[in-house]
């Protein structure tokens, strides 16, 4: 059933993110799309998508994350799951919930969907719609989350950290208790793209992080027999990068609208990158040979303090993509590590957002507004 | 996990929502796939996991592997409560 691997030295991918769209209802800050969002009519099709999931598969691939954007925002969703599911792939929709009602839910869970990741902004309503920049978001959030455990699908709720939520993690991982989830996310906001661009808006201080990561292993034994808590680490207030991504083109690839195939979804960021298409090329193709996944593939490209260092293969360097944006160059170590010389430059720039006036949001995709402070009216 | 932090298992141990057991071709081996999670199995632990359907009690694996295995009962009984365990603990196995 599957053709020999020609590279034994390049392991498979485990994970593939399917970004389906980037249109989206919502207008969260720290949205992990690019700055530059592709359009509608670049979007690939059921078709296509039903060929990249088998191709997926044959590679390794076991897991599929069907995201956006919005995926419900695609009119046939339904069609592009079932053809993930079909593929043999563990299925995974990453939602925000808007704009996908019970009847189609109930057709995703008879289809075979695995899993559904709930996006929540917060744990108080008000505020959750100020940041997702929708009136009346959170409720049908809420909503929805019921409707997922009713149905007997197994429920993820994701929440995204920053300064104005970050003093609720705990009301958070309760919220995601009561709604039924069997695991909640506690992701403090990664700054690339929109997050990077509104970081003076999300970034907290380091003791509210500090006090945060405490309050989670406070209350972790509570939840102990219902609720796995996974956290993703705040990386500026950190002293050793994250292995982003596993590695870089190590466990996962980036499916993006269009069909760019990047080794992480901000990957565009790094300037120089060529990114190949399932246009033109088999994902395996790319996997094994794409110069954008070759580019930091492994420990040859680290220059010191990587290249000696004893954990080059446990972090793998951290993130490329915040060595761009803070040293201005992919290749160097993450500033995030305290033995990088840009470190304390980290530290400070985190610092000082952390305590400066909020500017406002700038919400991804909508027009810049002059009061920041405006729901939209629905 | 801790000593003395051994969860206690379920009369009739079933996977959890979202988990199911797959057989991985690329690989050639048996994983368990649950949400942001991949557990790659060895040797009888796809024979452990293909039975925890919510039919069979702890006991009743033990005596299904031991028969299948031909090997001592006692030492089956030892390795299935300890993987059995150790997926409660990541909340991969539920009552």
């Amino acid at each position: 059933m599957t053709t020999p691997h020609p590279r034994p030295d390049i392991p498979a991918p485990l994970g593939l993110l399917a970004e389906l769209t980037h249109r989206c209802p919502l207008g969260c800050p720290y949205c992990s799309n690019p700055l530059a969002l592709e359009n509608r009519a670049d979007e690939l099709d059921a078709a296509t998508w039903a060929r990249v999931f088998r191709e997926a598969a044959a590679l390794g691939v076991l897991q599929v994350h069907l995201s956006g954007g919005e995926p419900a925002s695609r009119r046939d969703l339904v069609e592009i799951a079932a053809a993930a599911h079909a593929a043999g792939l563990y299925t995974n929709l990453i939602t925000s919930a808007i704009g996908l009602d019970p009847a189609r839910l109930l057709q995703l869970k008879e289809l075979g969907l695995d899993h559904v990741q709930l996006s929540l902004q917060d744990a108080d309503a008000a505020s959750a719609d100020h940041i997702a920049d929708y009136a009346g978001a959170h409720a049908r959030k809420l909503a929805f989350a019921r409707s997922v455990v009713e149905l007997g699908i197994a429920l993820t709720v994701n929440a995204v950290i920053h300064r104005a939520n970050i003093d609720r993690v705990s009301a958070l991982v309760e919220l995601a208790a009561a709604l039924g989830a069997g695991r909640v996310e506690i992701a403090h906001a990664q700054y690339y793209g929109w997050a990077l661009r509104n970081r003076r808006s999300l970034m907290p201080t380091r003791a509210q992080v500090h006090q945060a990561m405490q309050e989670v292993e406070r209350i972790r034994p509570r939840y102990a027999d219902r609720l796995v808590i996974d956290l993703v680490v705040p990386d500026y207030y950190a002293r050793r990068p994250k292995a982003c991504m596993g590695g870089w083109a190590r466990r996962s690839l980036n499916v993006t609208p269009s069909g760019r195939v990047l080794p992480c979804h901000a990957a565009e960021t790094i300037p120089g990158l060529q990114f190949w298409s399932v246009h033109e090329r088999s994902l395996q193709a790319i996997w094994l040979e794409s110069p954008a996944f070759q580019a930091f593939r492994g420990t040859d490209w680290m220059a010191d303090p990587c290249r000696s260092c004893a954990l080059r293969e446990v972090d793998f360097g951290g993130c490329r993509c915040q060595a761009l944006a803070i040293a201005g160059d992919a290749g160097a170590t993450d500033p995030a590590c305290e033995l990088s010389p840009l470190h304390p430059r980290m530290l400070a720039l985190a610092e000082q957002d952390s305590v400066d006036a909020d500017p406002g949001y700038i919400y991804r995709g909508r027009p810049v507004r002059t009061d920041p402070t405006a729901i939209r009216p629905r | 996990m801790h000593d003395g932090d051994i969860p206690k298992l379920p009369e009739f141990p079933r996977l959890a929502p979202g988990v199911r057991l797959h057989f991985d071709a690329t690989r050639n081996a048996w994983v368990l796939l649950g949400p942001e999670r991949v557990i790659e199995t060895e040797g009888p632990a796809s024979e452990i996991l293909r039975r925890c359907d919510g039919s069979r009690t702890v006991a009743q694996i033990v005596d299904e592997l031991a028969t299948l295995y031909t090997a001592d009962r006692a030492e089956i009984a030892g390795d299935v409560t300890e993987m059995l365990g150790e997926l409660v603990a990541k909340r991969m196995l539920v009552a």
